[in-house]
């Protein structure tokens, strides 16, 4: 069977790369090793969260899955860092996790040009043209672009304590074939880490010791787009239910506490974690860290915080946020027994850590598509990284690149200063892994650019152009940036003067009182000052809808920042613009340092922007080589 | 030594990543002093760049004509002082050297109104130029040829060579030493705001970071009036005086600075410490360092400071290498000349009052290769040799003009590098103090914390430029090693 591209792993990466393809109009097709864990939440069961949330809204904007789909299925929603500023604030939502597989099975099942096939790849080879996939059952598969997107299952190994099983998780087959045909093409593999705490039974904890974090009690959705019917469902009446948000059932999150006693158990038991007798050699994540690694590293910690968050409406299955954890069952359930809400606790499923090889991705370029293999794409944890936005913002733009080259399109590549997948695939890229990759916003250096709020705003229209995204909604998207530029331009016209009515509104408003003459946009940017306010204060136009106040009050309220982070892109603009063609021998350009020419011929970076940030590299070093790409473009 | 970066790497190091480029080379607005250090009539400062006109108007009081001289005065902003009466020369794109705005400010020579002009020119906005920059952006922009490309290259090279060394001292500087330990402490605040900010589950103690801000901006700001008082940086030619011990630097050093400074006495290896001292000869500022003797002596300090004197040599642009007129030369003498093989040099033949014993009266006069002096030359011509006596000061003046002639005369490279460390140093400071300045009315102000990591990052960058070092992962670092976060 012929296909335009064919995906391997129908996680959450997965899921993004067939539908963005089969969208794109490319035949492909979408192999899973078990059709009933299709965009599985094997490890905590939310999204979002802040960079992570960022990722989802970008997803949407340019016409992925994965926004609509929580937006469905999710049991619980708030928005997280209000307060401390416009670009870190970020959505979380709580998944129901089997309806979340199911919807996004039953949205996979339904696009039109996607075959969804159950098999386990056992072998990937290339001939002249094509990719070829071999299944367990010798069927053979081809396609001008492949997508590997096999998340941890590549030669994945599970750990319990003493205990040590070839798995791709918990409870599925892992992909060994795979991990030697990677080989056998050339490619370098890695081997990371990660790990996941245990499920405990809903009826054997006391919520009576917990403290309940109820979901936001006014609507909250990622898509940016129209709204969807959420799927709904009778919930546990062993889960206590939390206070009533009207505009749309939830379930709330408890909190518990470890204490000293939880810790000495750790402690007492140390020889038996695996993390440090030496059974696991990958490296994990720091910002998922162990329990048994808090308790090391952070010995003075009397007490560290532990999430129970409900696995869906109906199962008792409850995550312990907080508790990943690899030490054998009986730690793990003695000490989750020291904590008084949990002093009963049954435990359904097990902790566990898991090491899987990745394709270290100096071997890949900005469109995904591997420097060795053309027409071979990686995307997900197989890059390194780790969360399912990071592995469905990769899938997306896997899936795109790879239906457009399919179709003879260039690829699509988007930039630090565009998107938080940008700044995800160029960091992945450019620098040398030394643990799992995780989104965070300090890693996005014009974050105050890449805000949740205005997304849409920013990718929309690269969504339209691509084909992924709808004329209704495109219109939608200009429709705000219309208005709200009207509205930002109404401010600058509009003065404020100190007199009697004004100030006596401002004083009604509990606002500093006014001194002299301003614009409205001036008088916004005062501290305490809203939109709203200005609104009510009929200085400013009533009639817009929160979207777009939004959009005018940050816009104006901190337009001093978000110039100079404006100013700061433009800066590096033409050099993040200036193309090093794919052939370019570093080895060529003299009296660069030996260091640099190392690095630079491994990474081999598509612009001299990306130059720049390969570590190691000077500006001197830049010097040499816009010379010498000066002196190539001269000498043809 | 991987933190031993050049000068380069240092001047722009940390934004490569995690604040984009933008001290990388682009094209924003460069400015240099393009002409040698010393008081040779008129100085240059010459700007490159889009904004090179704008800020030149914002200082100069004359009209800028295109491709005219125009006269004027060059008066600071901040106070209405005018610092230089001046005569400058706009040029429009494209037909300059570099193809870009050139404006270019002729003032009077000294080094304290060219210096004060560059700093004029960096606070309004321009950057201090690369060794080579000029010369690079006229190849980039098509207005150098082909063949010319190679010379580029050369004067990248080399000059990211001579800045190394330079990088070296402001590494081992104290200034480097106290911005150390005030990234740390912004770094500490930065990595808390940030951890409550990516980790927001995870319980972060409460910290008061005001304290930290204010204590972080007065540091700076007293940096920033130490580093303009000369007290942490001393600038100009490093002139290192080395000699095996006892042939009489010391005194050497006194007579150069016509006062008592470094303590003398006959005993060999009485100075074991290297000391500093800034003279200005004939407009042309220099650094002289006297070093420990290097050579056998039964002190067991010595090897600490026969190291220091060979650490003063490295960092040298230029040595004064001092012999004993008045003893034979010895294998020591020797030795020390291996050690300044490659190095500028000059040679002083010390204590020219007492009988002369080193059988050189006649060789050295003559310039000439014999047997004591063979190893005392290089390529085949010989260092200027002078006979001098710190004691009489006999030969001082022809010692002092060989030193200024051998400065301008090109023989060192007395470019923009010798001048840029502090200005450059200055600049990131005073961008630093900018950044915190904002933070801190911020937090005053209560502005969310996004804006404040937000200004500290920037702070954080301008402090990495004097250091060298990168805060992306340094935050990461600090991030997970202070606090318990993530799960």
């Amino acid at each position: 069977m012929r296909y335009d591209v064919i995906v391997i792993g129908a996680g959450h990466a997965g899921c993004e790369t067939a539908l963005a393809s089969a969208r794109l109009g490319a035949r492909t097709l979408l192999l899973t090793m078990n059709l009933d864990n299709v965009a599985l939440m094997p490890c905590n069961p939310s999204i979002g969260g802040p960079a992570k949330g960022h990722a989802v809204r970008e997803i949407d904007a340019l016409g992925g899955e994965m926004a609509r789909n929580i937006d469905r299925t999710f049991i619980q929603i708030k928005m997280l860092n209000t307060g401390k500023g416009p670009a870190v604030q970020a959505l979380r939502a709580q998944a129901d996790k089997k309806l979340y597989s199911l919807a996004m099975k039953h949205t996979l099942e339904r696009q039109p040009g996607l075959d969804l096939k159950q098999a386990l790849v056992e072998e990937i080879r290339r001939d002249e043209s094509e990719l070829w996939v071999k299944t367990h059952l010798g069927q053979t598969y081809q396609a001008r672009c492949l997508v590997i997107t096999t998340g941890t299952s590549l030669n994945g190994r599970v750990i319990v304590g003493d205990r040590a099983y070839a798995a791709g998780r918990s409870g599925e087959l892992p992909a060994l074939g795979l991990s030697q045909s990677l080989k056998n093409m050339g490619f370098t593999l890695g081997r990371l880490k990660t790990g996941t705490p245990p499920r405990i039974d809903a009826r054997s904890i006391d919520f009576s010791k917990t403290i309940v974090h109820p979901g936001s009690d006014v609507p909250l959705y990622f898509s940016q787009g129209p709204s969807l019917l959420p799927v709904l469902h009778a919930s546990n009446p062993l889960y206590p239910p939390g206070p009533d948000t009207s505009w749309r059932p939830q379930l709330p999150c408890y909190q518990v506490h470890t204490n000293p006693q939880t810790h000495e158990i750790i402690r007492q038991n140390l020889d038996r974690a695996p993390l440090f007798n030496g059974l696991i050699q990958g490296i994990g994540p720091r910002s998922c860290p162990s329990i048994e690694d808090k308790i090391v590293k952070f010995a003075g910690k009397t007490s560290h915080p532990l999430f129970l968050e409900p696995e869906g409406w109906e199962t008792n299955e409850v995550y312990v946020q907080g508790a990943n954890t690899s030490l054998p069952e009986d730690v793990q359930l003695a000490l989750l027994r020291t904590i008084p809400a949990l002093e009963r606790v049954e435990m359904m499923r097990v902790g566990y850590a898991i090491e899987y090889d990745y394709v270290p991705p100096s071997q890949t370029s900005s469109s995904l598509e591997s420097k060795l293999v053309p027409g071979l794409f990686f995307a997900g944890q197989i890059n390194g990284t780790t969360g399912y936005e990071e592995a469905a913002g990769q899938g997306l733009i896997a899936g795109i690149n790879a239906a457009r080259k399919a179709l003879g399109k260039p690829p699509l590549i988007l930039r630090r200063d565009q998107a938080y997948i940008g700044v995800m695939i160029d960091d992945l890229v450019t620098r040398e892994l030394t643990e799992p990759y995780r989104l965070l916003t300090s890693r996005a250096e014009f974050r105050l650019l890449l805000r949740q709020d205005n997304a849409d705003l920013r990718l929309t229209p690269i969504g339209h152009e691509l084909g992924l995204v709808g004329k209704e909604r495109l219109e939608a998207v200009e429709a705000k940036r219309q208005v709200t530029l009207d509205g930002l331009a109404r401010l600058q016209k509009v003065c404020v003067n100190p007199d009697k009515d004004t100030v006596a509104l401002i004083a009604r408003y509990g606002m500093a009182p006014l001194e002299s003459n301003m614009t409205a946009a001036e008088f916004l940017r005062r501290q305490g000052v809203t939109y709203d306010a200005l609104a009510a204060m009929g200085i400013a136009p009533d009639g817009y809808s929160p979207e777009v106040r939004e959009q005018v009050e940050i816009e104006a309220k901190y337009a001093g920042y978000i110039a100079r982070q404006r100013a700061a892109v433009e800066r590096v603009r033409r050099l993040e613009e200036r193309r090093i063609p794919d052939d370019f021998d570093y080895d060529s350009v003299g009296g660069l340092r030996y260091e640099a020419q190392q690095k630079l011929n491994r990474f081999h970076p598509a612009t001299v922007g990306q130059a720049c940030r390969v570590e190691g590299v000077t500006p001197a070093d830049i010097s040499l080589l816009l010379v010498h790409l000066e002196r190539r473009r001269r000498t043809g | 030594m991987e933190q031993f970066r050049n000068l380069f790497d240092y001047s722009l190091a940390y934004l490569t990543r995690q604040a984009g480029l933008r001290r990388k080379v682009i094209d924003d607005t460069i400015a240099a002093i393009s002409t040698p250090i010393g008081e040779g009539g008129i100085g240059i400062v010459r700007l490159s760049g889009p904004e090179a006109f704008p800020i030149v108007g914002r200082l100069f009081t004359g009209k800028l004509v295109p491709r005219r001289l125009a006269y004027g005065h060059i008066v600071d902003p901040a106070n209405g002082e005018t610092v230089d009466e001046v005569l400058a020369t706009w040029m429009p794109t494209p037909h300059t050297y570099t193809r870009e705005d050139v404006v270019e400010i002729n003032c009077h020579g000294g080094p304290l109104p060219l210096q004060r002009i560059l700093e004029l020119v960096l606070s309004e906005g321009a950057r201090l130029a690369h060794p080579g920059e000029f010369t690079l952006r006229a190849f980039l922009h098509g207005r150098i040829d082909l063949a010319q490309a190679e010379a580029v290259l050369d004067m990248i090279r080399s000059k990211t060579d001579a800045s190394r060394r330079l990088a070296l001292n402001g590494l081992q500087g104290r200034l480097s030493g106290q911005v150390k330990g005030l990234r740390q402490s912004l770094l500490n605040c930065l990595a808390y705001l940030t951890a409550r900010i990516d980790f927001p589950d995870d319980e972060v103690e409460e910290r008061e970071i005001l304290p930290s801000l204010e204590a972080a901006h007065e540091e700076v700001a007293r940096l920033i009036d130490s580093a303009r008082a000369g007290i942490i940086y001393r600038q100009g030619v490093r002139v290192a005086l080395v000699g095996r011990p006892n042939v009489g630097k010391s005194n050497l050093l006194n007579a150069l600075l016509k006062r008592e400074r470094a303590i003398v006495s006959p005993l060999p290896g009485t100075t074991r410490d290297t000391l500093e001292e800034a003279i200005d000869l004939s407009g042309v500022p220099f650094v002289l360092i006297d070093t420990a003797g290097i050579g056998v002596t039964a002190d067991p300090l010595q090897p600490v400071a026969a190291e220091r004197s060979r650490q003063a040599l490295e960092q040298a642009d230029l040595v004064l290498m001092v012999i004993d007129l008045s003893q034979p030369l010895t294998p020591e003498d020797r030795d020390i000349w291996q050690m300044v093989r490659g190095k500028q040099c000059l040679i002083a033949a010390n204590k020219c009052d007492l009988p002369a014993r080193a059988e050189l009266g006649a060789t050295l006069s003559q310039r000439s290769e014999d047997s004591v002096s063979e190893g005392l030359s290089k390529d085949g011509a010989a260092w200027p040799k002078l006979t001098v006596s710190a004691l009489t000061g006999q030969g001082l003046p022809e010692l002092e003009s060989a030193m200024v002639s051998h400065v301008l005369g090109g023989r060192v490279s007395a470019s923009d590098e010798l001048l840029v460390s502090n200005p450059r140093h200055q600049q990131a400071l005073a961008r630093a103090r900018q950044c915190l300045g904002r933070a801190l009315s911020g937090v005053k102000d209560g502005l969310p914390d996004d804006f404040i990591t937000m200004d500290l990052t920037d702070a954080l960058n301008a402090l990495g430029e004097i250091t060298g070092e990168t805060a992306s992962e340094d935050l990461l670092d600090t991030i997970f090693s202070q606090f318990c976060v993530g799960k």
